[in-house]
């Protein structure tokens, strides 16, 4: 296995180009992904290299897209649908929620719908309220929808390619701030699996369940925090639905304390499910502490740069967050 | 918990219902999924069926009576459960299911529970409590609003005094070498410890440690009884072989007023076993026999059902093959008494140490030839010394008085053990 250092965009790239090389019936759809090479770049040259039969600009119409990819989808083809910000998903839900997550359900199981759909998602680009939420808690509350959240380059690869092969709709959340991540990327075609978190950091005295930006921003925290004698375990979610509840459980028996951290709005938000599935597993019998969520604010994203990085979880808050937690005084 | 009777939606846009039929009254029994009553709707009258198998009560709208949908008309109790004083307290719980409310209710101990002061401690300060045995509410809680926590449980854990295990933590005794330094060399014979001695050793060690022993001592006169063994001995008939069918020893009718005496106080025949104590139908006194080397201590079981002449059969056989060493266990376990008798070796008094589980054993003293006073005049009699040892966990000391004075009635007016 050779591995070399991609970009997250790169690996996306390089999934889209081997899962088109390997199968004639994947094809990209989305708005500006063909010459202009895509929002955030993540395209590049793909249209140049596959065509613009399989490299599909788009007009201005989310509903429309995703109406032609279920079609596509039911007809036989792959489509991968690149959104240009995951808040636009607002303007496909009818095609996304009440067809492609049921017709296979509605119809009997005689028909597949194996789309997929990538949203760029999150804040911090300075992109204001209606460019930068974290939607993916409404996606996975969808039965007939897989949705996952990959938060490494050599993961978004992996997992976006398990998306193509997939026979269902997979919506696969990548967070802005990580297209320019760097990481160890391996050379040929390979699958991570979807529903499978990754347990990154092993630790002793916390655990916590990160999405996407987060895993990395609790990674920095747990290293501020073991010098102080505070020993976290972060368990990277990875897959919204289905959630890995056994690998949550498993920490959590061994830790005894439970903190999830996400981007998307705390209220009714992915860390609001996983409590309560912790609360209704045998974990809750070995908790010692109450269950920590640290989320978005009730608040859409602001425009103005301090308030915006105050609307979601930093590394300072978590750091606090979990020595409250740990040290007993919550 | 009561299981809610919810009124359902049975309609689009309804938000009331009316129930138009109730097919179960108060107090009546209901299984699951039977008709339970009806919801009139614009359509047709709706039948709703039981959500679980109970007794009905508290039934808060009636027939013609419209309630909101979701809201609870009435409540299912199981059988013998405690119905609430008003029916909007019983539901504490949420919507959800009783199941989910149980495993907090299993944790609380019944003080907890019955003064309503749920203590506040983690889930697993709870499951750490219930198996370590401690109640959660006399725990001191070091969390925010002191809430118990694991390490709360784990420090009163231990804390709390090792579990009452039959041994208590053995004193360390001078080794082997240590003890013969002190000697010198060969003006000793070591001889080795065998299995016997080892057991009344370590028995014995155990018993003066954690049993809280006490003695009570009382002065027989044994006039009557030497005469009746004289009589009875006399009088036995032969046997087949020519030989007198007994031959009654004073320590035969000491075992006989032993076992009748367990028998008119039976507080005093017990066994102390921890969590109860155990007090026994029969009268089991074991019987210390000395052997070459040791001791042990055979039972003679139901001895209030046994005459002399058995006890004293029965006697003869255990001593003997007590002396070959040919006793099985059966025959010197259990037994909630015991008597040691050192009389024949001339001792006036003595105290003996208990055999656990047995709650007593009697140190009988020789029979001494005194001048004691009667009436004003001195007259000679033959008394016995009999000191009793209780176990104080289940013996106290009016109950260990109480079984001698029975004891020593019976072995002064011996005819009182035919009564």
């Amino acid at each position: 296995m050779s591995l070399r250092e991609l970009t997250y965009a790169q690996a996306i790239q390089e999934a889209l180009a081997q899962a088109m090389d390997a199968d004639p019936n994947v094809f990209l759809m989305g708005e500006d992904i063909g010459v202009y090479g895509g929002a955030f770049q993540v395209t590049g040259d793909l249209v140049h290299r596959y065509g613009e039969d399989r490299v599909m600009d788009a007009p201005i119409s989310e509903l429309g897209q995703a109406g032609v990819a279920v079609g596509a989808a039911l007809a036989g083809c792959k489509p991968v649908l690149e959104f240009q910000f995951s808040d636009f998903a607002t303007l496909a839900m009818e095609q996304i929620v009440n067809q492609a997550a049921k017709l296979r359900f509605m119809l009997g199981g005689k028909v597949n719908v194996p789309l997929v759909m990538r949203f760029p998602a999150g804040s911090g680009t300075g992109a204001a309220a209606q460019h930068s939420q974290s939607l993916d808690a409404w996606l996975a509350h969808v039965p007939g929808l897989k949705v996952v959240q990959p938060s490494t380059p050599a993961d978004v690869k992996g997992m976006l390619l398990a998306a193509i092969d997939d026979p269902d709709p997979v919506m696969v959340f990548e967070h802005k701030l990580l297209y320019k991540m760097k990481g160890e990327v391996p050379e040929e075609p390979y699958r991570v699996p979807i529903g499978k978190a990754h347990v990154v950091r092993k630790g002793r005295d916390v655990t916590v369940v990160a999405t996407s930006i987060m895993v990395h921003k609790s990674l920095e925290a747990a290293e501020a925090l073991a010098k102080e004698g505070i020993d976290v375990e972060v368990i990277d979610l990875r897959t919204l639905r289905p959630i890995d509840t056994a690998t949550i459980i498993e920490s959590v028996r061994k830790t005894t304390r439970l903190a999830c951290v996400y981007e998307g709005v705390k209220t009714l938000g992915i860390g609001a499910e996983i409590s309560a599935r912790i609360a209704e597993s045998e974990a809750f019998d070995y908790l010692d502490a109450p269950i920590l969520r640290l989320g978005g604010v009730e608040s859409p994203i602001p425009y103005n740069p301090q308030l915006e990085k105050a609307a979601v979880p930093q590394v300072p808050g978590i750091i606090e967050g979990l020595r409250n937690l740990v040290t007993g005084r919550v | 918990m009561a299981v809610e009777v919810i009124l359902p939606r049975v309609d689009m846009d309804m938000s009331t219902g009316k129930i138009s039929k109730w097919h179960v009254k108060d107090g009546e029994k209901v299984t699951k999924g039977a008709l339970l009553f009806e919801i009139e709707t614009d359509k047709a009258a709706m039948e709703i069926d039981s959500p679980a198998d109970g007794i009905l009560r508290n039934i808060m709208v009636g027939e013609g009576g419209t309630a909101a949908v979701g809201s609870a008309v009435a409540f299912i109790y199981a059988e013998g459960e405690a119905v609430a004083a008003s029916a909007a307290s019983a539901p504490a719980a949420a919507p959800t299911p009783a199941p989910a409310s149980a495993p907090v209710h299993a944790a609380l101990t019944p003080a907890a529970a019955a003064n309503g002061n749920i203590p506040r401690a983690t889930p697993l300060a709870r499951r750490l409590a219930k198996q370590a045995g401690l109640a959660v509410n006399a725990i001191q809680g070091s969390g925010p609003r002191g809430r118990i926590t694991a390490a709360d449980v784990r420090a009163a854990s231990d804390a709390k005094p090792a579990a009452p295990a039959p041994k208590a933590a053995p004193v360390a005794a001078p080794s082997n070498d240590q003890v013969q330094k002190l000697y010198a060399p060969g003006s000793y014979e070591a001889i080795p410890v065998d299995g016997m001695r080892r057991t009344i050793a370590a028995r014995l060690t155990e018993s003066k440690q954690t049993v809280p022993h006490f003695y009570l001592s009382v002065t027989c006169t044994i006039d009557r009884l030497k005469a009746a063994r004289e009589q009875l001995n006399a009088a036995a008939p032969k046997g087949a072989d020519g030989k007198p069918l007994w031959k009654l020893s004073i320590n035969d009718f000491i075992i006989k007023a032993m076992g009748l005496a367990l028998q008119k106080v039976p507080e005093a025949n017990v066994t102390w076993a921890g969590d109860t104590i155990l007090r026994h139908k029969a009268s089991d006194v074991g019987v210390a026999v000395a052997v070459e080397g040791g001791l042990f201590t055979p039972v003679i079981r139901s001895v209030e059902t046994k005459t002399l002449g058995a006890i004293s059969v029965e006697m003869k056989d255990l001593a003997a093959r007590a002396r070959a060493r040919k006793l099985g266990p059966a025959e010197y376990q259990g037994g909630s008494a015991a008597i040691s008798n050192l009389g024949m070796y001339g001792i006036e008094q003595f105290t003996a140490i208990i055999n656990p589980p047995q709650a007593t054993i009697l140190a009988v003293g020789a029979g001494v030839e005194r001048f004691v006073p009667v009436g004003g005049q001195p007259v000679l009699a033959t008394q016995m010394i009999c000191t009793l040892s209780c176990d104080h966990r289940a013996v106290d000391g009016a109950v260990g008085a109480a079984l001698l004075q029975a004891f020593r009635g019976l072995i002064e007016e011996p005819l009182l053990m035919l009564a």
